[in-house]
């Protein structure tokens, strides 16, 4: 609010909309748009997300550092997590780090565990309110409005992905609502893949671990990525089409 | 009768002293709201449909943000905030003087957005660091 020109406001935030475009004007009215895939487009004001979409996300676990946590920080600062509950099991797990060991040699590989963004969601298959429920573009989300804090979908849920706010909040961030008596889990960033930007965790990984994009468009980074390299579905028995993929385990 | 006419008078002076609070409708008894309008005249309606329909603009656009993915709708809970967030404490909540709070404690209507959405206009929250 310390912005109080509201000249001034329109403006920013119209340069920021081209910026998150990645438009280059040439001239008035006439556009150069950038072809790089790291920025998907901002979708315009007013529409849905479209079923043509498929988010998702690839995670080379063979470039995960052990040790290195600034996927969980970032997706903390990024969405307000910030309560440290007397009991830590308490504590909301949007995202964690795992460690795999081969009891054999001692291999050791790490990787970020989160929802998996299943196209066939338990989750939303056991949800008696409707609340959990898939977007249009593959993205697994629980509107609180109609949660009921009932805490099925985490037993559903194969990866433990969801969590159960236990607390009262204050310290929410205005574009991610949170608060005690819901369940909660990664929204793969919804409110910044809408602006046209790429979650939090792909963003500031330090290894470039992690890439984001459409897994429907077959020019995507992402499914270059799928149909060149052999990556995995964690249980792929149970079938469910899962939105985040490893590579190296 | 001496000491009456005295009672009397000094009834008299502390109605005139103190002062007159505001009142809701002709010769209503209740008290009005303290409602700051913080910046007039942008709103997405006039302040008479505001007043009726708010709940339902807000209702119907959460659902077809929440569900549908749509952004950048007129109505919506976080330009409300920025917008109405008082300048002095920078929040629509607080004992009778919050844009939101005020008017809802005097409806007694209870107001449970603030449970999850963040009342502070410009809040950037900070992660904890494990």
């Amino acid at each position: 609010m310390s912005n109080t020109n509201p000249r001034r406001a329109f403006l920013a935030a119209a340069g920021a909309g081209v910026a998150g475009l990645g438009f280059t004007a040439i001239a008035p009215g006439l556009h150069l748009m950038a072809v790089g895939e790291a920025n998907a487009a901002m979708r315009p004001a007013g529409t849905p997300a479209s079923p043509a979409i498929r988010w998702g996300l690839l995670i080379d676990a063979s470039k995960c550092a052990p040790g290195c946590n600034k996927c969980v920080e970032a997706c903390h600062d990024e969405n307000g997590i910030s309560e440290q509950l007397p009991d830590p099991r308490q504590n909301s797990q949007w995202i964690r780090k795992i460690e795999l060991v081969d009891r054999r040699n001692g291999r050791t590989t790490t990787l970020p565990m989160m929802c998996q963004h299943c196209a066939k969601p338990p989750c939303v298959d056991v949800c008696p309110t409707g609340a959990s429920m898939k977007r249009a573009d593959g993205i697994v989300l629980v509107d609180r409005h109609t949660c009921i804090g009932c805490r099925y979908c985490m037993m559903a849920c194969p990866y433990k992905a969801r969590s159960f706010v236990h607390a009262p909040l204050t310290e929410q961030n205005p574009e991610v609502p949170r608060g005690k008596g819901c369940v909660e889990s990664c929204t793969l960033c919804v409110h910044r893949v809408d602006k046209g930007q790429q979650p939090a965790c792909v963003e500031k990984c330090p290894e470039g671990a992690m890439t984001f994009g459409d897994l429907n468009d077959p020019e995507s980074a992402i499914s270059k990525r799928i149909a060149a390299a052999n990556t995995t579905q964690v249980r792929s028995d149970l079938r469910l089409d899962l939105g985040v993929r490893y590579q190296g385990i | 009768m001496k000491l009456l006419r005295i009672l009397a008078t000094l009834l008299f002076a502390t109605a005139a002293v103190s002062p007159a609070p505001t009142f809701a409708g002709e010769g209503g008894r209740t008290p009005k709201p303290t409602v700051t309008i913080e910046t007039p005249g942008k709103c997405v309606a006039p302040a008479e449909e505001m007043r009726r329909n708010h709940m339902e603009m807000l209702k119907h656009q959460r659902d077809r943000t929440m569900r549908a993915g749509i952004r950048g709708e007129p109505a919506s809970l976080n330009a409300c905030i920025e917008c109405h967030a008082s300048k002095k404490t920078g929040t629509v909540l607080g004992d009778g003087t919050g844009f939101c709070q005020s008017c809802h404690e005097y409806a007694a209507v209870k107001l449970d957005c603030f449970e999850c959405h963040q009342p502070k206009a410009g809040f950037k929250a900070a992660g904890v660091k494990q």
